[in-house]
């Protein structure tokens, strides 16, 4: 195990693959000779040389619709969309395009890529740098949506997202690029569609995702040790495929459960959840289902405020607390 | 007899005069090939729309009828790995890479014989053995996709093209313009051929367009030549084909191409065209490609039974092909839950 930073694991991620297949190749702004505005590609550029790690312009329907192209032909691009709000630009290649060519042809086009994209706020960025769009991607048949919370995770998942025979979205929480944790040493690659329970409990189970997984672990901390809550904490990690089997087994086995989202309100990932949980194991719960959301506002600058709107591990504990009383 | 020996040797060289202009650069086989080509985009469009009105094929439907010397020129000039990008007005550009009539039909119709067991539709033909990687139904969208496929070829030394047709409406969104600074900076072996039939879909394309050739005076702001070619005459078109295939294969990077033509029906099934000023279709009539071609190939000495034995030959493939597309059922209702991931099938959740 070496300790790397969630940055550091999206480089390693990368690399582990480019060395493995030459198919793979790497696209996007700024990712080349600047080592990506995150830092999140340093010295990817060094190794693989222009051939196969390629700056691009700002033009992100260029990026994504060669990415496209050149997946349909036999190369396992990764595209980077510098920001997740940038994905609007691009949207129509996305959902219209990369999401519904295979069954619209019946079966004749492949599209294996990778879109990282950094996503989520809390760095200030304000409305158009912070938004939290797992959901929009949710909701497109045909793509698949992987949002890690940890450097294992996001070196792992996003390894198994190279080689995935099929479209992955992959979202990098930018607030966390510079947190750490343990990496398997040597190659890694996870499963994708597959949740993990990273905190054991018994009165509540917490369904997080990305920034939310880390938050939701310190409220976990504090229920045990201030109220004597137990909660049980799942890292969703890949909303498409949805492992819905984990999530309604943690479900039973707390009867309570509550989401935490970075989302707006309107559709979030909760919503879909809570709608399977309803639909699925109503009668093992004890308690109605809460959804803790970023409000359904645009997010603000001023620290104050995004810290206001965006569910804080304080927010988690009280409304649990709350809740679960 | 000397009167009888003039007149003789007079019509030999009439008759060399003529195989030296068949024989030329395009020669004949090519030439008999694009005339093939057109019938085939003529005969099914005129068929597709009958089946149309016979209420036979649904939805919507946008026909190249008029169009014709452009997917033949191009698609003759074309190997068999390269790969081909079209719009919604695609039918054409997918029959000249070989896709198969029936499946062709038969996906209009909605049958299980269709090209994608009935899940796209008219404006969604694909044969990716062919090389018809797709019509793109959203405005600009495959202009990039088309140069990521010339990246794979760049990338693997192929020697493969991309070609990327597209209508006049499209030089004026967005896609259009990123595609092609990215081929350019990135020297990508993509031709993107602009067919400007003057029409966006209802209006005057110079009505709403700052330049007066929409793709051929757009060009300049991406360092390409501006390259303006007659879409009624197919060998024009082949010439200018095999100039940018050429290049892009040599490594010379993309080229744009403008190829003014003009559709004889409407936008799409709903539209009935009465926005066109009076004799304007009737002044383009006098510029059909297809019995203009005709007369260069007699003009050019292809005797009258090759030429009408293949118009008879396709004719008679676009009647089969009909039928078996008439006799094939709908697809399976269990074929709507497959192909949504590479699996096969269309499944999100455990």
């Amino acid at each position: 195990m070496a300790e790397l930073t969630y940055r550091e694991a999206v480089i390693e991620g990368i690399a582990q693959e480019m060395r493995r297949d030459n198919k793979v190749v790497f696209l996007g702004e700024d990712i080349g000779k600047a080592g990506g505005v995150f830092k999140a590609t340093v010295g990817l550029w060094d190794e693989f040389g222009d051939l196969r790690v390629r700056d691009t312009p700002i033009s992100e329907q260029a990026i994504l619709g060669a990415a496209m192209g050149a997946a349909m032909t036999g190369l396992r691009p990764i595209a980077e969309i510098m920001f997740s709000d940038f994905l609007a630009v691009c949207w129509d290649i996305v959902t219209n395009q990369i999401a519904k060519s295979r069954y619209m042809t019946g079966g004749q086009v492949d599209v294996p890529l990778v879109i990282r994209t950094a996503n989520g706020g809390g760095v200030r960025f304000g409305a158009q740098h912070s938004q939290s769009v797992e959901n929009w991607a949710m909701m497109i048949p045909g793509i698949k949506v992987v949002v890690p919370s940890t450097p294992a995770d996001v070196k792992g998942l996003l390894a198994a997202a190279i080689r995935d025979p099929d479209p992955v979205i992959f979202f990098e929480q930018k607030a966390l690029y510079a947190t750490k944790g343990e990496v398997p040493d040597g190659e890694h690659v996870d499963e994708i569609g597959k949740a993990k329970v990273v905190r054991e409990g018994d009165d509540v189970t917490i369904l997080a995702l990305a920034l939310m997984v880390p938050r939701a672990l310190e409220a976990a901390d504090r229920l045990q040790a201030e109220v004597g809550i137990s909660a049980n904490v799942v890292d969703i990690r890949s909303l498409v495929p949805l492992d819905t089997q984990t999530i309604i087994q943690q479900v039973q086995k707390t009867a309570r459960v509550v989401t935490v989202e970075e989302n707006p309100r309107l559709c979030g990932w909760g919503a879909e959840i809570v709608s399977i949980i309803a639909e699925e194991c109503f009668y093992d719960l004890d308690m109605p289902i809460v959804r803790i959301t970023t409000p359904h506002i645009p997010l603000s600058s001023a620290d104050e405020l995004e810290d206001e709107m965006i569910p804080s591990a304080d927010r988690i504990f009280e409304t649990v607390r709350r809740e679960v009383d | 007899m000397v009167k009888k020996a003039t007149a003789k040797k007079k019509t030999q060289e009439k008759s060399m005069a003529k195989k030296a202009w068949l024989n030329d650069d395009i020669g004949e086989e090519n030439r008999l090939t694009m005339w093939r080509l057109q019938l085939e985009v003529r005969h099914v469009e005129q068929r597709l729309h009958d089946l149309f009105f016979q209420n036979l094929i649904k939805g919507t439907s946008h026909l190249a009828i008029g169009q014709e010397a452009i997917s033949a020129g191009f698609g003759a000039a074309m190997r068999q790995d390269d790969y081909t990008f079209c719009t919604y007005r695609g039918h054409a550009h997918t029959l000249v890479r070989g896709a198969s009539m029936t499946g062709m039909i038969g996906e209009l119709m909605g049958k299980e014989c269709g090209m994608l067991k009935g899940k796209g539709g008219s404006m969604h033909l694909t044969d990716v053995e062919k090389g018809a990687m797709g019509s793109y139904a959203i405005i600009g969208a495959h202009l990039p996709i088309a140069a990521g496929a010339a990246w794979q070829a760049q990338y693997n030394k192929t020697g493969q093209i991309a070609a990327c047709f597209f209508g006049d409406g499209a030089t004026n969104i967005g896609a259009f313009h990123e595609a092609l600074n990215f081929a350019v900076i990135w020297n990508l072996p993509v031709v993107y051929v602009c067919e400007n039939n003057l029409y966006m879909e209802y209006t005057p394309i110079s009505e709403v367009t700052a330049v007066e050739h929409p793709a051929a005076d757009r060009a300049c702001a991406y360092g390409l030549p501006s390259i303006i070619v007659d879409g009624n005459d197919a060998d024009a078109v082949f010439r200018v084909a095999m100039t940018a295939f050429d290049k892009a294969r040599a490594g010379g990077g993309p080229s744009l191409i403008e190829a003014k033509t003009y559709r004889y029906s409407g936008h799409s099934r709903a539209d009935p065209a009465t926005y066109r000023p009076d004799g304007e279709l009737d002044e383009w009539m006098k510029k059909d490609p297809i019995p203009m071609y005709r007369q260069r190939l007699l003009d050019f000495g292809v005797k009258e039974d090759v030429v009408s034995s293949i118009e008879e030959a396709v004719l008679k493939a676009v009647d089969e092909a009909t039928e078996e597309a008439k006799a094939s059922p709908p697809p399976p209702l269990e074929s709507a839950y497959t192909d949504v991931w590479a699996d096969g099938g269309v499944s999100w959740r455990n």
